[in-house]
Protein backbone atom coordinates (compact mmCIF):
# COMPACT_ATOMS: atom_id res chain seq x y z
CA UNK A 1 0.00 0.00 0.00
CA UNK A 2 1.29 3.40 -1.03
CA UNK A 3 0.74 5.80 2.42
CA UNK A 4 2.05 8.67 0.03
CA UNK A 5 -0.57 11.16 -0.88
CA UNK A 6 2.11 13.70 -2.64
CA UNK A 7 5.62 13.02 -3.92
CA UNK A 8 8.25 15.29 -5.08
CA UNK A 9 11.56 13.67 -7.10
CA UNK A 10 14.51 16.56 -7.35
CA UNK A 11 11.95 19.76 -8.38
CA UNK A 12 13.61 22.94 -9.17
CA UNK A 13 11.19 26.15 -10.04
CA UNK A 14 12.65 28.94 -11.52
CA UNK A 15 11.20 32.60 -11.93
CA UNK A 16 12.81 33.63 -15.01
CA UNK A 17 16.42 32.51 -14.78
CA UNK A 18 16.36 33.06 -10.90
CA UNK A 19 16.28 29.70 -8.93
CA UNK A 20 13.24 30.08 -6.41
CA UNK A 21 13.27 26.00 -5.63
CA UNK A 22 16.63 23.83 -5.77
CA UNK A 23 16.13 19.72 -5.73
CA UNK A 24 13.41 19.20 -3.39
CA UNK A 25 12.65 15.72 -2.93
CA UNK A 26 9.90 15.56 -0.66
CA UNK A 27 7.22 12.47 0.59
CA UNK A 28 3.65 13.45 2.24
CA UNK A 29 1.30 11.36 3.93
CA UNK A 30 -2.09 10.85 3.52
CA UNK A 31 -4.18 12.15 6.25
CA UNK A 32 -1.75 13.40 8.36
CA UNK A 33 -1.00 17.25 8.89
CA UNK A 34 1.95 18.49 7.52
CA UNK A 35 3.75 21.73 8.06
CA UNK A 36 6.38 23.95 5.51
CA UNK A 37 8.28 26.47 8.28
CA UNK A 38 10.91 28.78 7.05
CA UNK A 39 12.11 32.68 7.29
CA UNK A 40 9.97 34.46 4.45
CA UNK A 41 11.13 34.16 1.18
CA UNK A 42 12.37 30.64 1.54
CA UNK A 43 10.51 28.90 -0.91
CA UNK A 44 7.58 27.25 1.46
CA UNK A 45 4.87 28.99 -0.38
CA UNK A 46 6.11 28.77 -3.52
CA UNK A 47 6.47 25.47 -3.32
CA UNK A 48 2.96 25.00 -1.93
CA UNK A 49 1.49 26.57 -4.96
CA UNK A 50 3.55 24.10 -7.01
CA UNK A 51 1.15 21.39 -5.78
CA UNK A 52 -1.85 22.38 -7.25
CA UNK A 53 -0.14 24.72 -10.23
CA UNK A 54 -1.47 27.55 -9.04
CA UNK A 55 2.13 29.18 -10.15
CA UNK A 56 0.69 28.25 -13.69
CA UNK A 57 -0.55 31.77 -13.15
CA UNK A 58 2.16 33.83 -12.82
CA UNK A 59 4.49 34.76 -16.08
CA UNK A 60 7.80 33.26 -16.04
CA UNK A 61 7.86 29.93 -14.04
CA UNK A 62 8.81 26.99 -15.01
CA UNK A 63 8.83 23.79 -13.15
CA UNK A 64 11.92 20.67 -13.78
CA UNK A 65 11.21 17.20 -12.33
CA UNK A 66 8.45 15.42 -10.92
CA UNK A 67 5.32 16.02 -8.52
CA UNK A 68 3.51 12.94 -7.99
CA UNK A 69 -0.12 12.83 -6.49
CA UNK A 70 -1.72 9.56 -6.12
CA UNK A 71 0.93 8.23 -9.08
CA UNK A 72 0.55 10.60 -11.50
CA UNK A 73 2.98 13.16 -12.26
CA UNK A 74 0.80 16.21 -12.08
CA UNK A 75 3.19 18.76 -14.39
CA UNK A 76 3.06 15.56 -16.75
CA UNK A 77 1.67 15.60 -20.79
CA UNK A 78 -2.64 15.32 -20.64
CA UNK A 79 -2.74 16.89 -17.28
CA UNK A 80 -6.59 18.82 -16.74
CA UNK A 81 -5.11 21.15 -14.46
CA UNK A 82 -8.95 22.22 -13.94
CA UNK A 83 -9.40 18.45 -11.94
CA UNK A 84 -6.61 18.37 -10.51
CA UNK A 85 -7.67 21.74 -8.44
CA UNK A 86 -11.12 20.23 -7.71
CA UNK A 87 -8.88 17.15 -6.00
CA UNK A 88 -6.25 19.73 -4.59
CA UNK A 89 -8.14 22.81 -2.78
CA UNK A 90 -6.29 25.58 -1.48
CA UNK A 91 -7.29 28.08 1.64
CA UNK A 92 -4.96 31.27 0.73
CA UNK A 93 -3.50 33.67 3.40
CA UNK A 94 -5.96 36.65 3.11
CA UNK A 95 -9.77 35.24 3.56
CA UNK A 96 -11.40 35.71 -0.04
CA UNK A 97 -15.18 35.16 0.05
CA UNK A 98 -16.76 36.47 -2.90
CA UNK A 99 -19.30 39.31 -2.60
CA UNK A 100 -22.08 36.73 -2.46
CA UNK A 101 -24.06 35.32 0.22
CA UNK A 102 -22.82 32.86 2.45
CA UNK A 103 -24.73 30.12 0.63
CA UNK A 104 -23.48 31.01 -2.74
CA UNK A 105 -20.15 31.03 -1.87
CA UNK A 106 -20.09 27.39 -0.59
CA UNK A 107 -22.58 26.49 -3.57
CA UNK A 108 -19.98 27.58 -6.00
CA UNK A 109 -17.87 24.81 -5.92
CA UNK A 110 -20.71 22.52 -6.30
CA UNK A 111 -22.34 24.73 -9.28
CA UNK A 112 -19.47 25.17 -11.29
CA UNK A 113 -18.92 21.50 -11.62
CA UNK A 114 -22.89 20.95 -12.74
CA UNK A 115 -24.74 20.34 -10.10
CA UNK A 116 -27.88 22.43 -9.60
CA UNK A 117 -30.20 20.22 -7.59
CA UNK A 118 -31.42 22.17 -4.77
CA UNK A 119 -31.90 19.75 -2.14
CA UNK A 120 -28.03 18.31 -3.03
CA UNK A 121 -26.96 21.52 -3.02
CA UNK A 122 -28.39 22.41 0.55
CA UNK A 123 -27.25 19.33 1.79
CA UNK A 124 -23.53 19.86 0.76
CA UNK A 125 -23.52 23.58 1.63
CA UNK A 126 -24.54 22.18 5.43
CA UNK A 127 -21.79 19.82 5.60
CA UNK A 128 -19.49 21.85 4.61
CA UNK A 129 -20.36 24.52 6.82
CA UNK A 130 -20.00 22.15 9.81
CA UNK A 131 -16.65 20.30 9.14
CA UNK A 132 -15.55 23.82 8.91
CA UNK A 133 -16.90 24.50 12.41
CA UNK A 134 -19.28 27.06 11.31
CA UNK A 135 -22.58 26.30 10.74
CA UNK A 136 -23.97 27.11 14.46
CA UNK A 137 -22.77 30.78 13.52
CA UNK A 138 -24.61 31.43 10.33
CA UNK A 139 -26.90 28.57 9.83
CA UNK A 140 -29.93 31.49 10.16
CA UNK A 141 -28.46 33.48 8.19
CA UNK A 142 -26.91 31.25 5.13
CA UNK A 143 -28.56 34.48 2.63
CA UNK A 144 -26.56 37.36 3.79
CA UNK A 145 -23.28 38.91 2.23
CA UNK A 146 -20.29 36.61 3.25
CA UNK A 147 -18.33 39.91 3.51
CA UNK A 148 -20.38 40.90 6.57
CA UNK A 149 -18.76 38.12 8.67
CA UNK A 150 -15.54 38.53 10.80
CA UNK A 151 -12.30 37.76 9.59
CA UNK A 152 -12.24 34.62 11.34
CA UNK A 153 -15.51 33.43 10.28
CA UNK A 154 -14.80 34.54 6.62
CA UNK A 155 -11.75 31.89 6.81
CA UNK A 156 -13.32 29.17 8.03
CA UNK A 157 -16.02 30.23 5.25
CA UNK A 158 -13.23 29.38 2.59
CA UNK A 159 -12.56 26.44 4.12
CA UNK A 160 -16.01 25.06 3.98
CA UNK A 161 -16.20 26.96 0.24
CA UNK A 162 -12.57 24.57 -0.24
CA UNK A 163 -14.45 21.64 1.19
CA UNK A 164 -17.79 21.91 -0.77
CA UNK A 165 -15.53 20.41 -4.01
CA UNK A 166 -14.97 17.68 -1.47
CA UNK A 167 -11.27 17.43 -2.26
CA UNK A 168 -8.84 14.75 -1.23
CA UNK A 169 -6.38 17.39 -0.40
CA UNK A 170 -5.92 21.00 1.51
CA UNK A 171 -3.73 23.23 0.68
CA UNK A 172 -3.37 26.30 3.61
CA UNK A 173 -0.91 29.12 2.73
CA UNK A 174 -1.05 30.66 6.16
CA UNK A 175 -4.15 30.40 6.87
CA UNK A 176 -4.03 32.13 10.93
CA UNK A 177 -1.73 34.58 9.72
CA UNK A 178 -4.15 37.92 9.53
CA UNK A 179 -6.87 36.42 12.31
CA UNK A 180 -6.63 37.04 15.96
CA UNK A 181 -5.15 34.40 18.85
CA UNK A 182 -9.37 32.98 19.27
CA UNK A 183 -9.74 33.11 15.51
CA UNK A 184 -6.40 31.66 15.15
CA UNK A 185 -7.26 28.80 17.80
CA UNK A 186 -10.47 27.32 16.44
CA UNK A 187 -8.73 27.39 12.91
CA UNK A 188 -6.31 25.08 14.54
CA UNK A 189 -8.99 23.23 16.11
CA UNK A 190 -10.49 22.68 12.55
CA UNK A 191 -7.51 21.50 10.71
CA UNK A 192 -6.58 18.84 13.65
CA UNK A 193 -10.26 17.55 13.03
CA UNK A 194 -9.64 17.68 9.21
CA UNK A 195 -7.37 15.12 8.86
CA UNK A 196 -9.22 12.16 9.94
CA UNK A 197 -10.43 12.70 6.14
CA UNK A 198 -8.39 15.19 4.07
CA UNK A 199 -4.38 15.04 3.64
CA UNK A 200 -3.49 18.50 5.15
CA UNK A 201 -0.63 20.45 3.66
CA UNK A 202 0.21 24.05 5.33
CA UNK A 203 2.73 26.63 5.36
CA UNK A 204 2.96 28.52 8.28
CA UNK A 205 5.67 31.10 10.02
CA UNK A 206 4.36 30.40 13.10
CA UNK A 207 6.59 28.13 14.58
CA UNK A 208 4.23 27.05 18.07
CA UNK A 209 1.45 26.55 15.66
CA UNK A 210 3.38 23.95 13.40
CA UNK A 211 4.41 22.21 16.72
CA UNK A 212 0.88 22.14 18.01
CA UNK A 213 -0.87 20.97 14.62
CA UNK A 214 1.17 18.99 12.37
CA UNK A 215 2.70 15.22 12.35
CA UNK A 216 5.79 15.94 9.96
CA UNK A 217 7.36 19.89 9.96
CA UNK A 218 9.69 20.25 6.72
CA UNK A 219 12.14 22.88 7.19
CA UNK A 220 13.05 25.17 3.91
CA UNK A 221 15.65 27.85 4.00
CA UNK A 222 16.70 29.82 0.63
CA UNK A 223 14.82 27.56 -2.06
CA UNK A 224 16.12 23.98 -0.22
CA UNK A 225 14.28 21.76 1.72
CA UNK A 226 16.73 21.43 4.81
CA UNK A 227 15.25 18.73 7.06
CA UNK A 228 11.80 17.22 7.22
CA UNK A 229 11.18 14.97 9.77
CA UNK A 230 8.47 13.96 12.41
CA UNK A 231 7.48 17.01 14.17
CA UNK A 232 8.81 16.33 17.09
CA UNK A 233 12.14 15.29 16.08
CA UNK A 234 12.38 18.34 13.86
CA UNK A 235 11.58 20.53 17.37
CA UNK A 236 13.07 18.62 19.78
CA UNK A 237 16.29 17.05 18.57
CA UNK A 238 16.98 17.86 15.05
CA UNK A 239 19.78 16.69 12.91
CA UNK A 240 20.83 19.89 10.81
CA UNK A 241 22.34 22.81 12.70
CA UNK A 242 19.94 25.32 10.54
CA UNK A 243 17.25 23.88 11.80
CA UNK A 244 18.11 24.04 15.32
CA UNK A 245 19.14 27.61 14.93
CA UNK A 246 16.02 28.43 12.95
CA UNK A 247 13.55 26.62 15.20
CA UNK A 248 15.43 28.16 18.82
CA UNK A 249 15.15 31.67 17.23
CA UNK A 250 18.54 32.83 15.76
CA UNK A 251 17.48 33.53 12.35
CA UNK A 252 14.27 34.10 10.57
CA UNK B 1 7.65 87.00 13.55
CA UNK B 2 5.62 89.82 11.51
CA UNK B 3 5.05 89.09 8.24
CA UNK B 4 6.47 91.15 5.81
CA UNK B 5 3.50 93.40 4.21
CA UNK B 6 4.30 92.66 0.85
CA UNK B 7 4.61 88.62 1.47
CA UNK B 8 1.32 89.03 2.71
CA UNK B 9 -0.47 90.91 0.04
CA UNK B 10 1.40 88.30 -2.37
CA UNK B 11 -0.52 85.65 -0.79
CA UNK B 12 -4.04 87.03 -0.86
CA UNK B 13 -3.64 88.06 -4.33
CA UNK B 14 -2.44 84.48 -5.55
CA UNK B 15 -5.54 83.34 -3.19
CA UNK B 16 -7.38 85.60 -5.04
CA UNK B 17 -6.43 85.35 -8.33
CA UNK B 18 -7.35 81.29 -7.84
CA UNK B 19 -10.91 81.79 -6.20
CA UNK B 20 -12.02 84.16 -8.93
CA UNK B 21 -11.30 81.34 -11.80
CA UNK B 22 -12.98 79.30 -9.56
CA UNK B 23 -16.04 81.75 -9.03
CA UNK B 24 -15.80 82.01 -12.72
CA UNK B 25 -16.42 77.80 -13.56
CA UNK B 26 -19.19 78.57 -10.92
CA UNK B 27 -20.97 81.53 -13.12
CA UNK B 28 -20.56 79.58 -16.45
CA UNK B 29 -22.45 76.35 -15.30
CA UNK B 30 -25.26 78.85 -13.48
CA UNK B 31 -25.56 81.51 -16.20
CA UNK B 32 -25.75 78.72 -18.81
CA UNK B 33 -28.36 76.35 -17.02
CA UNK B 34 -30.50 79.34 -15.95
CA UNK B 35 -30.45 81.07 -19.95
CA UNK B 36 -31.34 77.73 -20.81
CA UNK B 37 -34.26 76.79 -18.26
CA UNK B 38 -35.68 80.41 -18.63
CA UNK B 39 -35.85 80.28 -22.03
CA UNK B 40 -37.47 76.76 -22.64
CA UNK B 41 -39.54 76.17 -19.91
CA UNK B 42 -42.81 77.54 -20.59
CA UNK B 43 -42.13 75.55 -23.62
CA UNK B 44 -42.12 72.35 -22.21
CA UNK B 45 -45.34 70.37 -22.48
CA UNK B 46 -46.82 67.48 -22.46
CA UNK B 47 -47.71 68.42 -26.38
CA UNK B 48 -44.34 69.45 -27.50
CA UNK B 49 -42.38 66.31 -26.19
CA UNK B 50 -45.06 64.27 -27.63
CA UNK B 51 -45.66 66.04 -31.23
CA UNK B 52 -44.71 66.35 -34.58
CA UNK B 53 -42.81 70.04 -35.40
CA UNK B 54 -45.88 71.93 -37.98
CA UNK B 55 -45.25 74.94 -39.82
CA UNK B 56 -41.82 74.42 -41.02
CA UNK B 57 -40.87 73.50 -37.17
CA UNK B 58 -42.13 77.24 -36.08
CA UNK B 59 -44.76 75.80 -34.26
CA UNK B 60 -45.67 71.81 -32.33
CA UNK B 61 -43.22 69.38 -30.99
CA UNK B 62 -40.06 67.39 -30.96
CA UNK B 63 -41.29 63.83 -30.60
CA UNK B 64 -39.55 62.66 -33.69
CA UNK B 65 -36.68 63.64 -32.31
CA UNK B 66 -36.57 62.43 -28.79
CA UNK B 67 -37.57 58.90 -30.32
CA UNK B 68 -34.71 58.98 -32.57
CA UNK B 69 -32.01 60.37 -30.14
CA UNK B 70 -33.69 56.93 -27.87
CA UNK B 71 -33.50 54.77 -30.88
CA UNK B 72 -30.36 55.68 -31.88
CA UNK B 73 -28.51 55.15 -27.82
CA UNK B 74 -30.33 51.54 -27.80
CA UNK B 75 -28.77 50.68 -30.98
CA UNK B 76 -25.58 51.94 -30.45
CA UNK B 77 -25.40 50.19 -27.15
CA UNK B 78 -27.05 46.85 -28.05
CA UNK B 79 -23.26 47.56 -30.57
CA UNK B 80 -20.67 49.46 -28.32
CA UNK B 81 -21.29 47.73 -25.16
CA UNK B 82 -21.01 43.80 -25.66
CA UNK B 83 -18.10 45.18 -28.24
CA UNK B 84 -16.63 46.63 -25.76
CA UNK B 85 -16.95 44.63 -22.76
CA UNK B 86 -15.14 41.62 -24.41
CA UNK B 87 -12.48 43.74 -25.57
CA UNK B 88 -11.62 44.94 -22.38
CA UNK B 89 -12.03 41.59 -20.70
CA UNK B 90 -9.73 40.42 -23.07
CA UNK B 91 -7.13 43.33 -22.04
CA UNK B 92 -7.45 42.37 -18.70
CA UNK B 93 -7.68 38.88 -17.78
CA UNK B 94 -5.94 37.40 -21.28
CA UNK B 95 -3.51 39.46 -22.34
CA UNK B 96 -0.26 40.05 -21.42
CA UNK B 97 0.27 43.52 -19.67
CA UNK B 98 3.36 44.19 -21.64
CA UNK B 99 2.57 42.03 -24.99
CA UNK B 100 2.72 43.77 -28.29
CA UNK B 101 -0.92 42.92 -28.98
CA UNK B 102 -2.23 44.39 -25.68
CA UNK B 103 0.31 47.27 -26.50
CA UNK B 104 -1.45 47.67 -29.32
CA UNK B 105 -4.65 47.12 -28.75
CA UNK B 106 -4.27 49.81 -26.14
CA UNK B 107 -2.46 52.54 -28.96
CA UNK B 108 -5.58 51.68 -30.83
CA UNK B 109 -8.53 52.49 -27.94
CA UNK B 110 -6.56 55.67 -27.17
CA UNK B 111 -6.11 57.00 -31.10
CA UNK B 112 -9.98 56.13 -30.93
CA UNK B 113 -10.98 58.68 -28.31
CA UNK B 114 -8.39 61.66 -29.72
CA UNK B 115 -10.34 61.41 -33.82
CA UNK B 116 -12.59 64.29 -33.92
CA UNK B 117 -15.75 63.30 -34.23
CA UNK B 118 -16.66 64.32 -37.67
CA UNK B 119 -13.92 62.15 -38.76
CA UNK B 120 -16.46 59.35 -37.26
CA UNK B 121 -18.54 60.78 -39.40
CA UNK B 122 -16.74 60.64 -42.75
CA UNK B 123 -15.68 57.13 -41.83
CA UNK B 124 -19.28 55.98 -41.64
CA UNK B 125 -20.11 57.40 -44.62
CA UNK B 126 -16.97 55.79 -47.00
CA UNK B 127 -16.96 52.74 -44.52
CA UNK B 128 -20.66 51.44 -43.58
CA UNK B 129 -22.90 53.65 -46.49
CA UNK B 130 -20.39 53.18 -49.12
CA UNK B 131 -18.88 50.10 -48.86
CA UNK B 132 -21.19 47.78 -46.87
CA UNK B 133 -24.33 49.23 -47.53
CA UNK B 134 -23.35 49.66 -51.14
CA UNK B 135 -22.15 45.85 -51.46
CA UNK B 136 -24.96 44.95 -49.81
CA UNK B 137 -27.64 45.92 -52.31
CA UNK B 138 -25.55 45.09 -55.14
CA UNK B 139 -25.63 41.73 -53.53
CA UNK B 140 -28.52 40.82 -52.58
CA UNK B 141 -30.97 43.98 -53.71
CA UNK B 142 -29.42 43.72 -57.47
CA UNK B 143 -28.70 46.98 -57.18
CA UNK B 144 -31.45 48.31 -55.94
CA UNK B 145 -30.73 51.57 -53.27
CA UNK B 146 -31.71 50.75 -49.76
CA UNK B 147 -28.87 50.16 -47.39
CA UNK B 148 -25.92 52.25 -49.56
CA UNK B 149 -27.69 55.42 -48.42
CA UNK B 150 -27.77 57.07 -44.48
CA UNK B 151 -29.48 55.54 -42.29
CA UNK B 152 -30.51 54.41 -38.81
CA UNK B 153 -28.38 51.48 -38.09
CA UNK B 154 -25.00 53.26 -39.66
CA UNK B 155 -25.48 56.07 -37.56
CA UNK B 156 -25.63 53.99 -34.70
CA UNK B 157 -22.83 51.90 -35.54
CA UNK B 158 -20.46 54.85 -36.59
CA UNK B 159 -21.78 56.05 -32.84
CA UNK B 160 -21.41 53.05 -31.29
CA UNK B 161 -17.18 53.63 -32.63
CA UNK B 162 -16.87 56.73 -31.33
CA UNK B 163 -18.41 55.67 -27.53
CA UNK B 164 -16.20 52.12 -27.74
CA UNK B 165 -13.05 54.02 -26.05
CA UNK B 166 -15.52 54.89 -23.09
CA UNK B 167 -16.97 51.89 -22.64
CA UNK B 168 -13.59 50.12 -23.04
CA UNK B 169 -11.92 52.44 -20.57
CA UNK B 170 -14.38 52.12 -17.77
CA UNK B 171 -15.20 48.63 -17.88
CA UNK B 172 -11.55 47.60 -17.71
CA UNK B 173 -11.33 49.87 -14.83
CA UNK B 174 -13.87 47.64 -13.20
CA UNK B 175 -12.71 44.99 -14.33
CA UNK B 176 -9.43 45.50 -12.42
CA UNK B 177 -11.47 46.46 -9.33
CA UNK B 178 -11.80 42.50 -8.89
CA UNK B 179 -8.82 41.68 -6.41
CA UNK B 180 -6.89 38.66 -8.09
CA UNK B 181 -7.45 36.80 -4.76
CA UNK B 182 -10.77 36.56 -6.02
CA UNK B 183 -9.79 34.95 -9.29
CA UNK B 184 -7.63 32.31 -7.69
CA UNK B 185 -9.89 31.70 -5.45
CA UNK B 186 -12.23 30.42 -8.07
CA UNK B 187 -9.41 28.97 -9.96
CA UNK B 188 -8.57 26.90 -6.98
CA UNK B 189 -12.23 25.38 -6.79
CA UNK B 190 -11.56 24.10 -9.71
CA UNK B 191 -13.56 26.60 -11.92
CA UNK B 192 -11.86 27.42 -15.67
CA UNK B 193 -10.89 30.52 -16.47
CA UNK B 194 -13.91 31.56 -18.28
CA UNK B 195 -16.44 30.23 -15.76
CA UNK B 196 -14.34 32.21 -13.23
CA UNK B 197 -14.49 35.09 -15.38
CA UNK B 198 -18.54 34.69 -15.53
CA UNK B 199 -19.41 34.06 -12.63
CA UNK B 200 -16.66 36.20 -10.41
CA UNK B 201 -15.17 38.58 -12.51
CA UNK B 202 -17.95 40.37 -14.04
CA UNK B 203 -20.80 40.44 -11.45
CA UNK B 204 -17.74 41.62 -9.57
CA UNK B 205 -17.40 44.57 -11.92
CA UNK B 206 -21.24 44.93 -13.21
CA UNK B 207 -21.52 48.81 -11.82
CA UNK B 208 -18.23 49.51 -13.76
CA UNK B 209 -20.12 48.13 -17.46
CA UNK B 210 -23.13 49.75 -16.39
CA UNK B 211 -21.92 53.60 -15.87
CA UNK B 212 -19.66 52.74 -18.77
CA UNK B 213 -22.86 52.10 -20.69
CA UNK B 214 -24.18 55.30 -19.51
CA UNK B 215 -21.59 57.19 -19.91
CA UNK B 216 -21.55 56.08 -23.72
CA UNK B 217 -25.15 57.01 -23.60
CA UNK B 218 -24.89 60.42 -22.73
CA UNK B 219 -21.86 61.07 -24.85
CA UNK B 220 -23.86 59.64 -28.01
CA UNK B 221 -27.11 61.54 -26.93
CA UNK B 222 -25.09 64.88 -27.25
CA UNK B 223 -22.78 64.10 -30.49
CA UNK B 224 -23.94 65.36 -33.73
CA UNK B 225 -21.15 65.04 -36.08
CA UNK B 226 -20.51 61.34 -36.50
CA UNK B 227 -23.87 61.43 -37.57
CA UNK B 228 -24.48 64.04 -40.09
CA UNK B 229 -23.47 61.96 -42.73
CA UNK B 230 -24.49 58.64 -41.81
CA UNK B 231 -28.25 58.68 -41.19
CA UNK B 232 -29.91 62.08 -39.37
CA UNK B 233 -32.22 63.94 -41.17
CA UNK B 234 -33.30 67.70 -40.83
CA UNK B 235 -37.20 66.54 -40.95
CA UNK B 236 -38.49 62.96 -41.60
CA UNK B 237 -42.64 62.92 -41.40
CA UNK B 238 -42.55 59.28 -40.37
CA UNK B 239 -41.00 57.85 -37.10
CA UNK B 240 -38.31 55.00 -38.12
CA UNK B 241 -39.43 52.19 -38.24
CA UNK B 242 -36.79 50.09 -40.00
CA UNK B 243 -32.85 50.25 -40.20
CA UNK B 244 -32.94 51.62 -43.51
CA UNK B 245 -35.19 54.62 -42.27
CA UNK B 246 -33.54 57.96 -41.44
CA UNK B 247 -34.10 60.03 -38.12
CA UNK B 248 -34.21 62.67 -36.27
CA UNK B 249 -32.35 64.13 -33.35
CA UNK B 250 -32.26 66.54 -30.46
CA UNK B 251 -29.03 67.92 -30.81
CA UNK B 252 -29.23 68.27 -35.37
CA UNK B 253 -32.90 69.77 -34.65
CA UNK B 254 -31.52 72.64 -32.46
CA UNK B 255 -28.64 73.05 -35.41
CA UNK B 256 -31.07 72.80 -38.06
CA UNK B 257 -33.43 75.35 -36.32
CA UNK B 258 -30.89 77.79 -35.63
CA UNK B 259 -29.24 77.77 -39.07
CA UNK B 260 -31.23 76.15 -41.77
CA UNK B 261 -34.89 77.55 -41.06
CA UNK B 262 -36.31 79.62 -42.63
CA UNK B 263 -37.77 82.13 -39.43
CA UNK B 264 -34.65 81.65 -37.41
CA UNK B 265 -36.51 84.36 -34.84
CA UNK B 266 -39.86 82.46 -34.96
CA UNK B 267 -38.13 78.72 -33.94
CA UNK B 268 -36.64 80.79 -30.88
CA UNK B 269 -38.78 78.81 -28.03
CA UNK B 270 -38.33 75.69 -29.98
CA UNK B 271 -34.64 76.02 -29.68
CA UNK B 272 -34.63 76.89 -26.07
CA UNK B 273 -37.01 74.37 -25.30
CA UNK B 274 -35.49 70.75 -27.50
CA UNK B 275 -31.75 72.84 -25.78
CA UNK B 276 -33.36 72.27 -22.47
CA UNK B 277 -34.96 68.63 -23.34
CA UNK B 278 -31.28 67.92 -24.66
CA UNK B 279 -29.15 69.39 -21.30
CA UNK B 280 -32.20 67.51 -18.98
CA UNK B 281 -31.72 64.20 -20.47
CA UNK B 282 -27.87 64.18 -20.50
CA UNK B 283 -28.15 65.15 -16.66
CA UNK B 284 -30.75 62.11 -15.97
CA UNK B 285 -28.27 60.09 -17.62
CA UNK B 286 -25.57 61.43 -15.87
CA UNK B 287 -27.19 61.06 -12.16
CA UNK B 288 -28.80 57.70 -12.78
CA UNK B 289 -24.99 56.80 -13.76
CA UNK B 290 -23.81 57.77 -10.45
CA UNK B 291 -27.10 56.87 -7.84
CA UNK B 292 -26.35 53.59 -9.77
CA UNK B 293 -22.59 52.86 -8.50
CA UNK B 294 -23.58 54.34 -5.28
CA UNK B 295 -26.34 51.73 -4.98
CA UNK B 296 -24.04 49.03 -6.09
CA UNK B 297 -21.38 49.68 -3.72
CA UNK B 298 -23.70 50.25 -0.86
CA UNK B 299 -25.42 46.90 -1.66
CA UNK B 300 -22.05 45.21 -1.72
CA UNK B 301 -20.84 46.49 1.63
CA UNK B 302 -23.80 45.19 3.16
Amino acid sequence: MNLEKIQTENMFLYYGTKMALNDISIKIPEKKVTAFIGPSGCGKSTFLRSLNRMNDLIDGVKIEGKIIVDDINIYGKNIDVVTLRKKIGMVFQRSNPFAKSIYENVAYGPKINGLNDRKQLNEIVETALKNAAIWDEVKDRLGDSALGLSGGQQQRLCIARTLAVNPEIVLMDEPASALDPLSTSKIEELIVQLKENYTIVIVTHNMQQAARISDQTAFFYLGELIEYDKTKKIFTNPDKKQTEDYITGRFG
Amino acid sequence: MIKSFKKNIKGILIEGLTLSSAVVIIAIVVVMVTVIVIGGKNQISWEFLTSFPEDGMTKGGIFPAIYGTALLVIIMSIAAVPFGTITAIYLTEYAKENSIIAKTIRFAVRTLAVIPSIIYGLFGLGFFIKFVGTTMDSTFLGGHLKWGQPNILWASLTMALLTLPVVIVSVEEALKTVPDDLRAASLALGATKWQTIWKVVIPGSISGIMTGTILAVSRGAGEVAPILFTGVAYYVATLPASFSDQFMVLGYHIYVMTTQSANVDKTLPIQFGTTLVLLALTFILNISAIILRYRIRKKKIN
